[in-house]
């Protein structure tokens, strides 16, 4: 029995196919299309879903969207009813959007399933999952427990925008939820916009701007108590009551009264290309420490009202891995699961498996490891693949026979603080690249955060990397040490690898602490010595775990730098002529694909034969 | 009709008939909304719609 899971048209469109429980493929509709966080139908993901089963679209027989649109048509209808005449514009302007579109998505199914090929429309059934429902599948089902309290928190679904569910083998019973208009998600996107950052995406830029500010100063209280007393009401239960005088995105094309929180923090609002001020480093602080008291005090009541020892987390707010940190350190759980997809590509998963264990009454089987197969649920490319991208391109390569040769000489390279692209096996579900597309180089190098930032992925210089660590000796780095495979996780650098930071470093501003020395593992540890973990285990990718090693073998450390395989405002590369053309394009010293090995002073072509912008995001 | 036949359900299941009227004339309204071409892009910073 197929299922095909399927989220799209708002953003972050995904297609997942699983069998009974297990799940076979799943991607992103944005990987193939090149646009990032494309929201448009996943056509091209379910091909590939489809083809990876060997399967055609006339065997699927259960195809699941992610959520209810007709709930949401009702929260869309009543909130404009209650806000009238306030919201008249989004109102007109939106109601278009549902009349061509979203009220029709069981037609737009079965229209655009057409482009695969003839199938039978009375053989082919469409469910509907409901948002946070689907959440929490994805968290729960792979999870291995036998069963858990399932917290999901994100910008909004139908009507909720956050839930606490209690899941075993006999389903998954929502216990609790907060609605529309009051959402942890929004909140934080509000102080993403009004911080100069992209709702939807800028959210890990504020995340990853929070650690500068100053938490001893005055400012970052006074703004705590202005978020607390004005902009939101925090509840006992953690259920939040947003002041709706300030926020736009009920009544307006905004999310916030911009006037109305300049007054309130004596702050004008930020633009894109404004300078970082130590004002906007605090502000992004005081939001990050309230979203963690929130998500902490709703964890601990979804902890008392379902009495289960295990957690586990899903919705878009469950990528903020700063506030999963404390919540692991809280110690409130046994075990702690959280979706590597927790955005609405994850639904897509979360609505197949719903309907599979709630709906079919396929078996819970618990098992000690997670069902994500390592988030390796993307297209896979041969030698022959990366063979025909080289001959297109007339470069110059050197071929390995022999994986271990290949390890060491990549590990060496890293070693020689060259910056290296790492191309093998299935592609990463979801927004982290785990070791199979990803931009690799030495963490001990005092240069390697600003060239990557500046010359490789074209971002803003502030924004932290990410370690890939051995999970043999993630504690010998870091503390607590942690499993996190999915790179969820923010730990500290333990005390013996930490420099001596100067007695004024607190009030330095942003770019001299971006600089001061912290670690000897100085490119992956944050202003604030924190950490975001990826642990890498032998038997979940094998390859990754060998370079690592040998790199380990060479230097006697056992982690290495690990940075999504895109530049700005480009989704992650999915082909080789996509992993080709960006390594050419920036200043990546040694690309891997698979067994060949590209070294960019051995090519022929150069950086403006692959010119391409994207859209900053 | 098959789209007739699930938001009528829907609407008994949540006991919502007071959204009727308004699910009429906005359909009528979208025809004309269709028919006439405007733009239907989607409108906001955030895709709450």
């Amino acid at each position: 029995m197929y299922i095909l899971g399927v989220s799209a048209y708002y953003h972050d469109s995904a297609a997942c196919l699983i069998y009974k429980d297990e799940i076979i493929a799943a991607a992103q509709e944005e990987r193939f299309t090149r646009k990032k966080q494309d929201e448009s139908f996943p056509i091209n993901a379910i091909k590939y879903c489809l083809d990876q089963a060997g399967l055609e679209i006339s065997d699927i027989e259960n195809i699941v969207y992610y959520e209810k649109p007709f709930l949401k048509f009702e929260r869309l209808l009543e909130s404009f009813y209650h806000f009238a005449p306030a919201g008249v514009v989004p109102f007109v302007k939106s109601i278009p959007v549902w009349i061509k579109e979203k009220l029709f998505i069981k037609n737009q199914i079965y229209s655009k399933l057409k482009e695969l090929g003839k199938y039978d429309k009375t053989k082919l059934k469409t469910y509907f999952s409901e948002h946070h429902l689907s959440h929490a599948a994805s968290a729960f089902y792979p999870s291995g427990f036998e069963s858990a309290a399932v917290l999901t928190i994100d910008g909004m679904g139908e009507w909720a925008s956050a839930s606490i569910s209690k899941a075993n083998k006999s389903g998954i019973s929502i216990v609790k939820e907060m609605h529309y208009p009051n959402s942890l998600g929004l909140l934080y996107s509000a102080f993403t916009y009004f911080l100069g950052f992209v709702v939807n995406s800028g959210e890990y830029k504020l995340m990853g701007l929070a650690p500068y500010g100053n938490p001893k100063s005055e400012q970052v209280f006074d703004y705590i108590k202005k978020i607390k007393t004005t902009l939101v009401d925090i509840a006992d239960d953690g259920s939040i009551k947003l002041n709706m005088k300030y926020f736009g995105f009920a009544t307006r094309l905004k999310m916030i009264k911009p006037n109305k929180w300049e007054s309130l923090f004596n702050l004008k609002k930020r633009n894109p290309n404004d300078e970082i001020s130590s004002s906007h480093s605090n502000l992004a602080l005081a939001i990050q420490l309230v979203t963690e008291e929130i998500v902490l005090k709703m964890a601990k009541h979804a902890r008392d009202i379902t009495g289960e020892k295990n957690i586990c987390l899903s919705g878009g707010v469950a990528l903020n891995c700063v506030s999963n940190g404390v919540l692991f350190r809280e110690n409130l759980f046994d075990d702690i699961y959280i979706q590597p997809a927790s955005g609405d590509a994850g639904g897509a998963l979360g609505a197949a498996l719903a309907y599979a264990h709630i709906h079919k009454g396929v078996e819970l089987t618990p098992s000690a490891n997670d069902k994500m197969k390592g988030a390796y649920l993307g297209p896979e490319f041969s030698n022959a693949d990366v063979l025909k991208t080289a001959r297109k391109y007339n470069a110059n390569f050197i071929y390995f026979d022999n994986f271990h040769e290949l390890s060491v000489f990549a590990a060496n390279q890293i070693a020689q603080n060259k910056v290296l692209g790492w191309f093998r096996g299935r592609m990463e579900f979801g927004p982290r690249a785990l070791g199979n597309r990803s931009i690799l180089a030495d963490a001990r190098n005092l240069e390697t955060q600003k060239k990557l930032n500046l010359k490789i992925k074209f971002r803003e210089g502030f924004r932290p990397f990410a370690p890939s660590v051995l999970e043999e000796d993630c504690g010998e780095y870091f503390t607590p040490a942690v499993k996190s495979p999915y790179m969820l996780l923010v730990v500290h650098v333990v005390e013996k690898l930490r420099e001596k930071l100067p007695e004024n470093y607190l009030n330095l501003d942003l770019m001299e602490k971006l600089y001061a020395k912290r670690s000897q593992i100085q490119a992956i540890t944050h202003c604030d010595f924190s950490a975001r973990i990826q642990t890498v285990d032998k038997n979940t990718n094998p390859d990754y775990h060998k370079l690592i090693s040998e790199f380990k073998n060479l230097t006697g450390t056992g982690l290495i730098v690990n940075t999504s395989f895109n530049v700005r405002g480009e989704p992650i590369v999915c082909s080789p002529d996509q992993a080709f053309a960006c390594f050419m394009r920036t200043d990546m010293d040694i690309l891997v694909m698979q067994d060949y090995v590209f070294i960019k002073d051995d090519q022929i072509l150069n950086k403006e034969d692959f010119n391409q912008t994207f859209k900053p995001d | 009709m098959e789209f007739l036949r699930d938001i009528f359900s829907f609407l008994k299941e949540r006991k919502k008939y007071w959204l009727i009227p308004m699910i009429i004339v906005l359909l009528i309204i979208g025809i004309l909304v269709v028919f006439g071409g405007s733009s239907s892009v989607a409108p906001f910073v955030y895709t709450l719609f």
